[in-house]
């Protein structure tokens, strides 16, 4: 019972710290490719510089994520373009950026000035490839019903995507897929797909010696980069809002080309990236090196075993109650494993997501550790629950009578002798859910809670292999040591009469 | 005193036992005897409280047997079943102790008890410290015994103590029972379906059938006055298996 109670304040403890630093800083979001996390970093330092506590979630999601983030509070500032807002979020064309400006503001929204560059959406092919067909221009696509086409999830969804280009150009390819931004490069080098869509500034059309089609009917807007904020968190510092502007008019095209290329391509550390540019645009030195391997590591464990030890210990608390439950009340138990196997069917990616709007509706942050820790909690429960329930079940009767009849209260008997006759199923419950758990924490850099999982995503957003092993390998690392940490602690919590 | 009266019970549509009566006299041993399925553990169940009957009473000390005293008789009874029923999880002395540390004796007074128990039932202090599987079938129900008799109850219930065991260990373990019961005046119903075993330990044997009283008597009544033809049949199959041996 003591041990219990110093866990609780252990995990308390760790809790209120994570709760104290989520509180104040101004929080940058940035969304799953390379100029935004740079951007965002760029913002981050110069906010810590100005000595403005700050934190970058980086590559958190796509533009839909980031905007309704920003809108429930969840982040302060990220970069955007200015026909993404227009086109896709507010759905409204403005006469010009004041327009623009004014009517953010009654969303609560701000928006500093254009940054300076332009990254329109291209169409990008092999220049082999294109020379074959004969292509140069956007037209000539409607020539050739064939061509695979590798669009990225947001540009296959968005009205200034697919959907109005295919209006516009009368074109009609049917082999068409959703494919992750980073990926269609390597795909298109190995011609699994003709044709994909293109940043204008990003740095592998020039390092993958690519051919951007002609426009020819002009069906692509400007896309002016800017930073949007909450009016709230500029009220709550007033320095924010100089800060950002800042940066208005400073960043031309060839800088951001050159930033891109700096992360993408020499693999330079966002961080990095960020420090060089300030330092040779604005002469401010902050300091902000890429932390090394070993620190990296450091901090991605922590915040790895934060999410597994947390979830996994409430549902400890939760589902083992509920396993004996079940166990002893058979219309109830149905239900309880019903509901708790119908959540593991959910995809965890898909949960997550689920998760930000009823969390923000109850006035938590939908993003970060919240919602990783909820999801891994939810998954948790089954094999818990299971494991509850089995190793009540197979507890012999005649046992169970001879406790009652021998005169051994309830307690005595759910303590004494029920729950120690169970304790090796429902430790292996606690074992697999555990083991599952380290593996599904990776999820949570999706929703900005960082862990092993972050190194995965920057690795697939840098096709980067040695970021991505730095991720995968400590996971099944920690996977297997969690697993013997219980075979180990089994020797001591299993009474001796009960090994086989 | 046990007092049985009019007792039914069905499980479903299976009728077990249907309108029993007889009584236990105080000090006295009744064998519940009879073929597997012949309701005689359903019995035994009963009077411990783990079923309650559909018609019928049953009386301990006078007093019904209801869910309210429930805790209060179980206090004047031991039960013991096949195999002494002990929890594998703890050692042979903390299977004893459980029940003095649930009514509040000191740690003194149970090391009293359990070295008083194991002088009457002759089990060794080395045998005290270990696990149930690490002993023996005839330890094991000596250790069964001796948390039955913990608290002195006046009453004890034992549902095929000797069931699992070889044959000396049974005999052995079946003379120094009948010692412990006359000694300590017990008031004792036991459930076995060997017709020896029966007659050496209790004055009264109840051959049950389908959940009906065939015989009640002593052993040699059973033999020499069957009362009907199951009785006669459930004599001589024991007689035969004897005979033929020989």
């Amino acid at each position: 019972m003591k041990l219990f109670f110093e866990l609780l304040l252990f995990f308390l403890a760790i809790f209120s710290e994570a709760g104290a630093l989520a509180q104040t800083p101004v929080i940058v979001g940035s969304k799953k490719f390379t100029e935004s996390v740079v951007l965002g970093e760029v913002a981050r330092q110069m906010l810590i510089q100005n000595n403005v506590p700050a934190k970058h979630i980086a590559e958190f999601g796509g533009t839909s994520i980031l905007w309704n983030a920003l809108l429930a509070g969840n982040i302060d500032v990220y970069p955007e373009y200015t026909s993404t807002i227009e086109e896709e979020l507010l759905k409204h064309k403005h006469k010009d950026l004041s327009d623009l400006q004014q009517n953010l503001a009654k969303m609560g929204i701000g928006a500093t000035a254009k940054l300076g560059f332009n990254n329109t959406y291209a169409l990008g092919m092999k220049k082999t490839r294109a020379a074959q067909l004969g292509i140069s221009k956007i037209s000539d696509l409607s020539r050739f019903r064939e061509l695979k086409l590798g669009w990225s999830e947001e540009f296959l969804q968005r009205r200034d995507g697919w959907p109005g280009l295919k209006e516009k150009y009368g074109l009609y390819q049917t082999q068409v897929r959703g494919i992750d931004h980073d990926v269609a490069y390597r795909a298109l080098q190995t011609e699994d797909i003709d044709l994909m869509d293109l940043y204008s500034t990003d740095a592998e059309i020039q390092y993958y010696d690519l051919l951007i089609l002609q426009d020819n009917l002009n069906y692509f807007p400007r896309y002016d980069a800017l930073y949007l904020y909450r009016l709230a968190t500029a009220e709550r510092e007033p320095k924010l809002r100089e800060i950002l502007n800042q940066f208005v008019g400073k960043i031309t095209e060839t800088e951001m080309i050159n930033m891109n290329r700096r992360a993408k391509v020499d693999k330079v550390a966002s961080e990095e990236v960020a420090a060089t540019f300030l330092r040779e645009k604005f002469f401010i030195d902050t300091n902000q090196k890429a932390a090394g391997r070993t620190e990296r590591l450091l901090a991605r464990t922590k915040e790895h075993l934060k999410l597994v030890l947390f979830s996994l210990f409430f549902a400890i608390l939760v589902a083992v109650p509920l396993g004996i439950i079940a166990e002893k009340k058979t219309g109830l138990g149905r239900l309880i494993l019903w509901v708790t196997g119908g959540i593991q069917t959910i995809p965890s990616l898909a949960l997550l997501v689920i998760l930000i709007k009823p969390l923000n509706i109850i006035g938590l942050t939908g993003i970060g550790d919240t919602p990783a820790f909820i999801a891994l909690f939810l998954y948790s429960l089954l094999p818990i629950v299971r494991g509850a329930h089995t190793g009540f079940q197979q507890i012999p009767l005649a046992l169970r009578e001879t406790s009652e009849v021998i005169g051994l209260s309830f307690k005595a008997r759910l303590f004494r002798i029920d729950l120690p006759l169970a304790l090796p199923t429902i430790l292996s419950g606690i074992k697999t859910a555990a083991v599952m758990n380290v593996g599904f924490a990776t999820l949570g850099a999706l929703v900005g809670a960082g862990g092993y999982g972050q190194p995965i995503l920057t690795g697939i957003r840098l096709d980067d292999y040695s970021l991505i092993l730095e991720g995968a390998v400590p996971s099944a690392i920690l996977a297997l040591a969690v697993q013997q940490l219980f075979d180990f602690s089994e020797k001591f919590l299993v009474s001796p009469g009960l090994r086989k | 005193m046990i007092k049985i009266a009019g007792i039914s019970k069905s499980f479903g549509s299976t009728i077990v036992l249907s309108d029993l009566s007889f009584d236990v006299p105080d000090g006295s041993t009744t064998a519940l005897l009879g073929l597997s399925g012949s309701g005689k553990t359903t019995l035994l169940k009963l009077v411990c409280g783990l079923h309650f009957p559909d018609a019928g009473e049953i009386s301990i000390s006078n007093e019904v047997l209801q869910s309210g005293n429930l805790d209060a008789l179980r206090k004047k009874m031991g039960y013991v079943i096949q195999d002494g029923g002990l929890f594998p999880h703890l050692t042979a002395y903390a299977n004893l102790a459980i029940v003095g540390e649930e009514v509040g004796f000191s740690k003194s007074d149970i090391v009293k008890r359990i070295q008083e128990l194991a002088e009457l039932t002759k089990i060794s202090g080395t045998v005290l410290s270990r696990y149930p599987r690490e002993i023996s079938g005839g330890q094991k129900q000596r250790i069964g015994i001796m948390r039955a008799l913990f608290l002195d109850p006046p009453i004890l219930l034992l549902d095929e103590p000797f069931g699992a065991l070889d044959p000396i260990t049974r005999s052995q373990l079946q003379s120094d029972l009948k010692e412990i019961f006359r000694k300590m005046r017990k008031t004792v119903l036991l459930v076995t379906h060997d017709l020896f075993e029966a007659g050496f330990l209790a004055e009264r044997i109840l051959l049950l059938n389908h959940g009906q009283i065939a015989q009640a008597g002593t052993l040699r009544e059973l033999i020499e006055k069957p009362a009907d033809d199951f009785v006669k049949l459930f004599v001589s199959s024991h007689h035969l298996i004897m005979e033929s041996s020989i």
